[in-house]
């Protein structure tokens, strides 16, 4: 999933300060899974707001709604019959979720209420941790289902670097080193013979490199 | 063997020499000077200084352009490059910059992390890693070729080192590591500040098991200390270093007035200690800003005078 957290209160105070009708708009996807923009976050963040704004005396109207999905035309449409309503969006949906809320409704100013940070997972309850930077040209299966771009501070195909240390990355003792995961796992799917292998110049033209990335597929076209 | 390249350091160690290498950092600033007199106070002593490449991310003047500083003195310069601030086109433009002032030796890095730099908050590149620059020099020198495909008119002709840490984590593909770098084609490596002689030791009877001495010349990696705080940063802070207790508390146990002398005595029998470890073909000495200290280490060791060869 995206895994997003939420903005310090002051700086969404700061984008929202100056408009009279604001909507906050939770979405039901990632966001609710990593809960920093969900139903629960969205209900938080109003609460906190309209208290603000009453102790600093002035009348704002705050509206909540969580839709299914911010990045989907379908479910961005539900609010399209009372978007006019509302000076301001303040979206707590991931990136993308927010730029298709601006890109559908033109002409609503629209907040990012969530900082997205990366795709990845929860480890346990209150952590998450990045898995994967969409390269475009998945090699987990040369290295043994262990991301060396997203996992590696150094984004090595051919690692460990020389500051692995007791499994650990040099940037930090409390991240793991991606290239001892991948070699203890090699060794246990009796595979350690592979670490030899060199791996051959990446094609970074898949991956953020290569410039803003769409998928068309005919198949699936209308 | 015959030599690949016009690198004396190649020419040395084919001649089955003991190589001796030593490194400077470049400033932080623009006065060549500071390169020019370091480099004065070892010439007589090392077949090849190491220029490094913005060492531990902290910002400096460029290897390249030391290196030529070293190149107008008439010592042999060997080019630290890192993966880690150039993609593949910045990469190979220097290396065609540095083929262009008769730079012969390379040395192919990965970096250290940024975050340990005072650029904490840059981006990094890593665009090529350590293994496929050594991939990369030896398509440009062997086969006259860019990454793309195009000829190279004049090819580099450099010898092709890396470097090996027997120390990092985890041991057991410390061994492995090395047959790779070997087999994107290496030629000499420097190994990490040896400290742990019994681990150092070990590793190399690994590689030679294999007969990976005979494919590469390894150079052995020493670091004299200054001071018994210097030990004990270098045991705890620096990320894959090795330094035992007994070493620490060598060093502790001498009045501080004297420990730099102790620092060297440890540099001087280690040196000597690993001449007689199979498969070490010489010696990388980084005397961290410490360079003055690098002669009497070399002749204490029995390594001087350096082979005449022009
Ligand atoms: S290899 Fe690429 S696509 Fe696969 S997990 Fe890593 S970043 Fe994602
Ligand atoms: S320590 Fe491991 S994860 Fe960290 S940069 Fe080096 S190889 Fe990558």
């Amino acid at each position: 999933m995206i895994v997003a957290e939420k903005k310090p209160i002051e700086e969404i105070i700061d984008q929202v300060k100056d408009f009279q009708k604001l909507l906050i708009a939770g979405c039901n996807e990632c966001v609710t899974v990593c809960e920093a923009g969900g139903k629960k976050e969205v209900g938080i963040l109003a609460s906190a707001l309209r208290m603000y704004f009453m102790n600093e005396g002035k009348k704002v109207e705050i509206d909540e709604v969580t839709l299914e999905r911010q990045c989907d035309h379908e479910y961005l449409e539900e609010i399209r019959d009372r978007i006019d309503k509302y000076d301001a969006v303040l979206s707590l949906a991931c990136g993308v979720g927010v730029q298709f809320m601006a890109e559908k409704y033109f002409s609503t100013p629209v907040f990012p209420g969530v900082n997205t940070c990366f795709m990845g997972a929860a480890e346990e309850r209150g952590v998450w941790s990045e898995r994967c930077q969409a390269c475009g040209q998945c090699i987990l299966g040369e290295t043994a289902g262990i991301c060396p771009i997203s996992r590696c501070a150094k984004r090595l195909l051919n690692g460990p670097c020389g500051g692995s240390t007791k499994g650990k990355c040099e940037i930090s003792k409390d991240l793991d080193c991606a290239w001892q995961l991948i070699l203890d796992r090699l060794k246990e799917l009796d595979r350690l013979d592979d670490y030899e292998k060199i791996m051959p110049i990446k094609d970074w033209s898949t991956e953020r490199a290569g410039g803003p990335r769409k998928v068309v597929r005919e198949d699936v076209r209308l | 063997m015959s030599t690949k390249t016009p690198s004396k350091l190649e020419e040395i160690l084919t001649a089955g020499h003991l190589a001796v290498t030593s490194e400077c950092g470049p400033p932080r600033g623009s006065d060549p000077e500071d390169i020019t007199k370091k480099a004065e106070m070892i010439r007589n002593h090392v077949d090849a200084i190491n220029i490094t490449d913005n060492q531990t991310s902290v910002t400096r003047l460029c290897s390249l352009a030391a290196c030529v500083h070293l190149k107008m003195m008439g010592i042999e310069p060997t080019l630290q490059m890192v993966v880690r601030d150039r993609n593949r086109i910045a990469l190979q433009s220097d290396i065609l910059g540095a083929a262009s002032f008769d730079i012969h030796n390379i040395l192919c890095l990965s970096g250290d992390h940024q975050q340990f730099g005072d650029c904490p908050k840059g981006q990094n590149v890593f665009d090529i890693d350590s293994m496929q620059l050594i991939q990369t020099v030896r398509l440009m020198r062997d086969e006259g070729k860019f990454l793309g495909g195009d000829e190279i008119k004049r090819p580099p002709q450099m010898f092709v080192g890396a470097a090996a840490n027997p120390f990092a984590d985890p041991f057991e593909i410390r061994v492995p590591r090395l047959a790779k770098k070997i087999a994107a084609g290496v030629e000499f490596i420097q190994t990490q500040c040896i400290y742990n002689l019994d681990k150092f030791e070990l590793w190399m009877k690994l590689a030679c098991d294999r007969g990976l001495h005979e494919k590469v010349y390894i150079l052995a990696g020493v670091t004299p200390f200054k001071s018994a705080g210097m030990a004990k940063y270098m045991k705890n802070r620096v990320p894959g270093m090795d330094v035992p207790d007994e070493v620490v508390k060598r060093m502790s146990g001498v009045p501080k007035e004297k420990q730099a002398e102790e620092g060297i005595n440890i540099c001087v029998e280690s040196i000597q200690r690993l001449k007689e470890v199979e498969g070490v073909r010489g010696f990388h000495i980084m005397a961290i800003e410490w360079e003055e200290k690098v002669p009497e280490i070399v002749e204490r060791s029995g390594l001087y005078p350096r082979p005449d060869i022009s």
